[in-house]
């Protein structure tokens, strides 16, 4: 390609040298100087539309810099370019003739590209590019058309229903919670060993859907329920982004999913021929666990498909050789002691094994992976979200028989509250729960394609069609007393998805539990079953309420407390010497030890501070 | 239990970091504002810019400014404020006369600006008097251009020489670079200057030195004394929350500006302040550069008693205040 345009350049421009080079536009190709033009935008017009005739490959970009008087030539890769139509003279040159014979199917894409009529542009290209939206604001200056309005978007937000009724803030996170919502990611998730999926039991596609999500074959890979929502307050339990849910919605399959998670583990080789065994690990294994947890194991030390595990439970038994070489004993012989090294279920987790299987690693060793199940079915405090960046999450599941219901008896299985709108300008949620409706009725989809989709005048007149109130509200009857609500209330039908945020995989608590080696405090974060940190600030509320016996038991008796002997003639700590059954001191002789309380931590310090050379001493007083 | 003694603080309570947390909270709130806020032109600053550099001790503040009120005569009428104020503006060579140099004649032509020489009040003489004073017998002047000859220096003294003259002062008082008469809510005229110079103003026999305010509260101390500089860092502090709309108890800062003077001088908070001054070793490990103290420490063998708050915590005992301060003591027999 380069070369073909080099040898045309040469035909055309002419090497003037650099005296004349300002007067002239200068060319550049893929960056490089190849020469210079007397008239640059005569030699795009030309370029262009020789582009257009075929004659240049359609690959190749042009761009003209008026200000630098500079011609640029792309024509290398990873050069990011969309389509656009050609516009000349203010005319559309994809005509209806044209288009006409495209719902025909006599010509292609690609033909229209190659008759012109089509063009890409690159990043460079589309600054000289002047593109109309529609075709009815074209005018004689613009050099071409957007296919479509929507195609200012990215597939994210062209997949949103009513985008342009929405605060831009609120579609930003629309984009970010679709990318969380469960569906069907994959359709072969059977055979696969993720290590961790979500699949959604019963997904249906939005009634109030995209022209894009339809051509980009969402509709067959959905991730989402249609949800019957009121908007409405519900005895306090939708306050602040929460939601109430019918309870009975949920046993009928609303919102389930499945969670897969994989582990995995392989017999490992060692330098000097030693390896990894799968087996049940014997009781003198070092590290051996609870006889229990290792009940599922076959006689190969791997557990069966369908056990209903729970955390810590082993998935596969597996004893490794030990660390380092054990010294001869004195009988002569190198007693080997294996080490525990099970792969367990992470605590706090539980399921059915779903799937085991063997196979080889690249090294060629043993590998099992085991894929385990849980349905999760929605409760209290998990997230979901419409597709307007309303997310919440659920605060409470209430029967159906206490829900609101409609005169024709529909109970929603949402109820969202309404200072959730206001303040937030989502009128495409409004819109989508009235065209939800309202194809629910019809039993066709509606449009929701920004700029171009179904308008609001036409839902309310299919509303009206079907004799129902135009603006979608009706007469709620409290569940629990029978008695119609005041006001009327707004109800619809919108598509919600379950974001992937479920309480089951974070909730945590902690009352005792693990201590780190090193300082012997608490450990840290959830999958160690860790604390809280209760920090420099907390320390400070503590302090500041005087509140010394809580901030003592807080940061020593529930955390690194030890007890120490302090030699009372040197300050310096001793230890119990079990042999002769007395303290010791090691610097002194005979001196009286006290064993004396204090943070493991502290205990750390002084050993610190002895590493700088300095001999910290702790003088002993008794408590006035 | 009269009144006076219910106001009085509780034994053992924590003030310092109930003080700490007063001003600290509401200042996390006045740190987002300052960056919401970023572009706005200060003449002066405020809020936490200011609030860090009161707390830093700083030697100068980034703007210093006087209110000088004046004694009776003077405070109700203008035209004598004004020509006070004009009288104490610092007025140099520079602001009504151009300076340059002539390396080829070697000398120095000032040429006066008439018009800026009225508007400051000074007479071409005047500027002549102070140049001579200051470059020696080579000035001659020649109407509205002095020249300053100097044949035998060489060109770097010749430049030396020319940035001294343009900062010679001819009338005014040094550092008030810019005065204005402003009028009170009380009627009365006042002045406010940028610049402070408060050693030199309360000789003033116009100004009534009882009233007479900087926010340089370093010079406060020079001047007036650590009492008054104590009083001028509540008044800073608190004026500073008061113009965020930061509703802090003055108690806040009144014991924040006795921590920083009770020495008898101003120290900032901080490192080379009063948390590098704390009593502990462990405190002052615990706050920053760890192993300094320690080895200072060590090689003054010191004795930590265990006295502060941070230090008790370090070593895993009840901190000495609130309920840590609640002692049994009981004599048998």
């Amino acid at each position: 390609m380069r070369r073909k345009i080099k040898r045309k350049k040469k035909k055309k421009i002419s090497h003037l040298g650099e005296a004349i080079s300002f007067a002239h536009t200068s060319v550049y190709v893929n960056g490089r100087l190849v020469g210079y033009h007397e008239n640059g935008e005569v030699l795009l017009a030309e370029l262009k539309n020789r582009r257009r005739q075929g004659a240049i490959s359609q690959q190749v970009n042009f761009h003209y810099r008026k200000s630098t008087d500079e011609l640029f030539i792309n024509t290398d890769s990873g050069r990011a370019r969309r389509p656009y139509i050609v516009v000349e003279n203010g005319q559309s040159r994809l005509t209806p003739a044209l288009l006409e014979q495209l719902k025909r199917g006599e010509i292609s894409w690609s033909s229209l590209i190659k008759l012109g009529v089509i063009e890409y542009l690159d990043a460079e290209e589309e600054e000289g590019a002047y593109v109309a939206l529609r075709e009815e604001d074209l005018t004689p200056e613009h050099t071409h058309l957007e296919l479509d309005p929507v195609s200012i978007f990215g597939v994210t937000v062209s997949i949103l229903p009513y985008p342009e009724y929405n605060s831009s803030p609120r579609i930003t996170m629309a984009c970010a919670m679709a990318k969380q919502s469960l569906g069907t990611y994959l359709v072969n998730f059977n055979m696969r060993n993720d290590s961790r999926a979500h699949i959604l039991y019963y997904p249906q596609q939005p009634l109030v859907q995209t022209q894009p999500y339809r051509l980009l074959g969402f509709a067959e890979r959905a991730a989402g329920q249609n949800f019957v929502v009121a908007i409405t307050s519900s005895y306090g339990y939708n306050i602040g982004d929460a939601v109430v849910m019918n309870k009975n919605a949920i046993d009928r399959g609303l919102g389930r999913s499945v969670f897969y998670k994989s582990y995995e583990t392989e017999e490992r080789r060692y330098p000097g021929g030693q390896r990894d065994t799968f087996e049940i690990p014997p009781p003198t294994t070092t590290g051996y666990r609870e006889e229990r947890v290792y009940r599922f194991l076959g006689e190969d030390g791997i557990i069966s498909p369908e056990c209903e595990v729970q955390g810590k439970d082993v998935l596969v038994g597996k004893t490794s050789p030990p660390r380092f070489l054990e010294e001869i004993t004195v009988f002569g012989v190198i007693e080997e002691k294996k080490r525990e090294s099970s792969l367990v279920l992470k605590s706090g987790e539980e399921g059915v094994v779903d799937s085991v299987m063997l196979t080889d690693s690249l090294a060629g060793t043993k590998l099992v992976k085991v894929r385990v199940r849980s349905i999760k079915i929605p409760e209290v405090g998990d997230k979901f979200a419409s597709r307007h960046g309303q997310k919440g999450v659920i605060g409470l599941l209430r029967p159906q028989e206490d829900m609101p219901f409609t005169a024709d008896g529909i109970v929603p299985d949402l109820i969202i509250n309404p200072h959730a709108i206001p303040s937030r300008m989502t009128i495409g949620h409004l819109l989508e729960m009235l065209g939800g409706k309202a194809a629910c009725f019809k039993g066709n989809f509606v449009d929701a394609t920004s700029f171009t989709g179904d308008r609001e005048e036409e839902i309310r007149k299919i509303m009206k069609e079907y004799g129902l109130d135009e603006y979608g509200e009706e007469v709620l009857y409290d569940g629990i007393t029978g008695k119609p609500c005041k006001a009327k209330i707004f109800i619809g039908v919108i598509y919600y998805q379950k974001l992937h945020h479920l309480v089951s995989n974070k909730m945590h608590v902690r009352s005792r539990g693990p201590v780190q080696l090193l300082t012997h405090q608490p450990t840290e974060g959830r999958s160690r079953e860790g604390g809280l940190r209760f920090g420099e600030m907390e320390r400070d509320c503590l302090i500041g309420y005087g509140a010394s016996m809580l901030l003592k038991e807080r940061l020593l008796d529930e955390s690194d407390k030890t007890t120490l002997l302090v030699c009372e003639k040197c300050g310096s700590i001793g230890y119990h010497d079990f042999v002769k059954n007395r303290d010791r001191c090691p610097l002194c002789d005979d001196s009286r030890l006290e064993p004396i309380e204090m943070s493991y931590a502290f205990k750390l310090l002084l050993d610190e501070i002895e590493s700088l050379g300095i001999f910290p001493r702790l003088i002993l007083r008794d408590k006035a | 239990m009269t009144s006076k003694s219910k106001k009085n603080i509780e034994v053992g309570e924590a003030v310092g970091i109930v003080a700490a947390q007063s001003i600290g909270e509401p200042g996390t709130q006045m740190t987002m504002r300052t960056f919401h806020y970023a572009g706005v032109a200060e003449q002066v600053p405020t809020g936490l810019p200011r609030l860090i550099e009161l707390v830093d001790a700083r030697k100068e503040p980034k703007k210093p400014i006087m209110d000088i009120f004046l004694k009776e005569e003077y405070a109700s009428n203008e035209a004598k404020a004004k020509e006070l104020a004009k009288a104490i503006e610092c007025t140099t060579v520079d602001k009504v006369a151009y300076v340059e140099e002539d390396f080829d004649e070697k000398k120095i032509i000032i040429t006066l600006e008439p018009s800026e020489l009225e508007t400051e009040g000074v007479k071409a003489e005047e500027v002549f008097r102070k140049v001579k004073a200051v470059a020696g017998s080579h000035v001659e002047q020649k109407d509205n251009i002095i020249t300053v000859k100097a044949p035998n220096a060489s060109l770097r003294t010749i430049r030396r020489l020319t940035n001294k003259l343009r900062q010679v002062q001819i009338k005014g008082i040094n550092k008030i670079s810019r005065t204005l008469v402003v009028k009170g809510k009380d009627g009365k005229y006042f002045i406010r200057t940028a610049g402070s110079n408060l050693a030199e103003l309360i000789k003033n026999p116009h100004v009534d030195a009882s009233r007479i305010y900087t926010n340089d509260v370093q010079e406060i101390a020079r001047v007036f004394g650590i009492e008054a500089a104590r009083n001028a860092l509540v008044r800073e502090i608190k004026q500073v929350l008061d113009m965020q709309n930061l509703n802090v108890d003055v108690r806040h800062c009144m014991l924040l500006a006795d921590a920083m003077t009770m020495d008898g001088e101003i120290k900032s908070i901080g490192r080379h302040g009063l948390s590098g001054e704390k009593a502990g070793v462990l405190a002052r490990a615990a706050f920053e550069e760890t192993v300094k103290h320690l080895i200072n420490a060590a090689t003054k063998a010191e004795d930590d008693k265990l006295i502060g708050v941070t230090e008790n915590i370090i070593v895993g005992q009840t901190v000495p205040v609130g309920t840590g301060l609640v002692k049994l003591k009981m004599k048998l027999g």
